[in-house]
């Protein structure tokens, strides 16, 4: 990126305006890591009251500023411009640099001391290192402003997802007692099948949305230890279990031999529960569901094939997203938050592992949750 | 005649979609369903049902605008009810009186997501006498 700062020069000697605004006219600076060139264009002004009117007008982005003015001096000045002190970088001229001097600007804000008399290489260092400044100032402060915005997002989605379910409930129970003269006997019964289903629906959203806040938050006490993740994986299926025989689904375990690893135990459950449930939930009736668990290549690989539904490359690259959910044909009558995947990469990142999917519609997908071997 | 009151629901929700099926038949009104707008295509291909409700956000946002579009193309006088959770979730309302507005949307009536019965029993039963 190519950026051009505006720097203000305030010196009641012309000479020195002048020599400055010469120095930097053709000055160019590179910074590799923000990827940034800049170059200036240079303003003056002769003394405080005219620095003050000057900033108004022009928005400087780097003001150079002469301590001994004539009438109002460059502390006087700082003082009045103290609200400015994120979007403007100053340095102080001065050739009295004393620590007091220093101390108090620094106070009111200023950022660097430039000792006159100064050679142009001083001048240009110093200009250099006030740009630095303010690009990484001004990249925090987008990456805080980014923050905010999908924190807001997160939240306007979460609500949106919590009342759909409220909704529905509230539908059929309105329904239920405003009945139509005419009603179906079952439509009683159905309503509260469906009813129930919805609320489960909210339910798992927001224990998903406690697990998800408690690894995202860091609150919740990791407690490290060494674990067989067969014997987890074992566990994780037996839960699942019910639900993958009402639809004559079949889950099996290929993992030869006890697989070892220092995990935190509720993570890896989260972890195995999500994959589980997704595989049994997105696949067809009397499919099947292997969980394959082993040590590869230096890494603890646990690894989940379905003959579900599976998806298209569009849908793979978005699915670890938060709130993310396939929504088609084929998916519209399952119940899912949208967290789940989201939830087992980041706590694949924890480990500094990894979550990965490959996937052929109407087929199956793969889910490989891989941890480096520790 | 049966085929006065043979109604088309279209939503890609399941439960609002049982809903107004629920209403509907409740009425005594036949209802055909389907859970997007082109399984709605579909059918509008191979019968021609008395009224039509849609669901406004299905695959895309402006699916139900568009449905409705194709209806009034296929046929002019089927009466369209448009369903909408969108004042619900952003506070717009498309319940315009604005003239181009409505000519622009081409349904005969909008109705906000939850759907209430009485009201939807009200729109449908005045749209087919009409």
């Amino acid at each position: 990126m190519e950026y051009t700062l505006n720097v203000l020069v305030t010196d009641d000697e012309m000479g020195m305006r002048e020599g400055t605004a010469r120095a930097l006219a053709h000055f160019t600076t590179r910074f590799e890591e923000l990827d940034a060139v800049v170059s200036y264009t240079v303003q003056t002004a002769a003394s405080g009251e005219e620095t003050l009117a000057l900033i108004e007008e022009i928005q400087p982005d780097i003001l150079l500023l002469d301590y001994k003015l004539p009438g109002m001096s460059g502390l006087d000045v700082l003082a009045k411009i103290q609200d400015r002190v994120r979007e403007m970088i100053t340095v102080m001229i001065t050739a009295y640099a004393s620590l007091e001097t220093a101390i108090t600007a620094t106070k009111q804000g200023a950022f660097d001391f430039l000792a006159k008399p100064f050679t142009p290489q001083e001048l240009r260092a110093a200009v250099r290192k006030a740009t630095n400044q303010l690009l990484l100032v001004r990249e925090a402060q987008r990456l805080a402003e980014e923050k905010r915005r999908i924190r807001f997002e997160f939240i306007s989605v979460l609500a949106h997802e919590l009342k759909a379910p409220l909704n529905a409930v509230e539908s059929y129970l309105s329904l239920m007692k405003e009945q139509p003269p005419n009603a179906d006997p079952d439509m009683f019964k159905h309503s509260v099948a469906r009813a129930l289903v919805r609320i489960q629906g909210m339910r798992k959203l927001i224990f998903d949305l406690i697990d998800m806040t408690r690894i995202e938050s860091g609150t919740m006490v990791r407690k490290l230890a060494e674990h067989d993740l067969t014997a987890l994986a074992r566990a994780a299926m037996e839960t699942q279990e019910p639900l993958a025989a009402a639809r004559g689904i079949t889950l099996s375990l290929e993992a030869p031999q006890p697989v070892p690893a220092v995990v935190d135990r509720t993570e890896i459950e989260i972890v195995l529960n999500n994959l589980l449930s997704n595989a049994v939930k997105y696949n067809r009736d009397q499919g099947s569901v292997t969980l394959r668990c082993e040590r590869k290549d230096g890494a603890v690989v646990i690894e989940v094939a379905d003959t579900g539904i599976g998806m298209a490359d569009k849908d793979v690259e978005r699915l670890f997203g938060d709130f993310v959910r396939i929504r088609n044909e084929k998916t519209s009558h399952i119940e899912g938050s949208g967290l789940g995947l989201s939830t087992v990469k980041k706590i694949a990142g924890l480990y500094g592992g990894q979550v990965a999917v490959t996937s052929t519609p109407d087929v199956g997908s793969v889910f490989t949750f891989s941890l480096p071997d520790a | 005649m049966a085929s006065e009151r043979k109604i088309l629901i279209v939503d890609d929700d399941i439960d609002c979609r049982e809903q107004v099926s629920m209403i509907l038949r409740g009425y005594g009104y036949d209802v055909i369903t389907a859970a997007s707008q082109a399984e709605g295509e579909e059918i509008l291909l191979r019968t021609q049902p008395s009224l039509a409700v849609l669901d406004l956000m299905m695959e895309e946002m402006d699916s139900g605008f568009v449905l409705c579009h194709t209806i009034k193309k296929l046929y002019p006088d089927l009466p369209v009810i448009l369903l909408t959770g969108v004042t619900a979730a952003t506070g717009m309302s498309f319940k315009t009186q604005d003239a181009r507005a409505r000519r622009w949307i081409e349904a005969d009536v909008m109705l906000d997501k939850p759907v209430r019965p009485e009201e939807l029993r009200n729109a449908v039963a005045k749209l087919l006498e009409a």
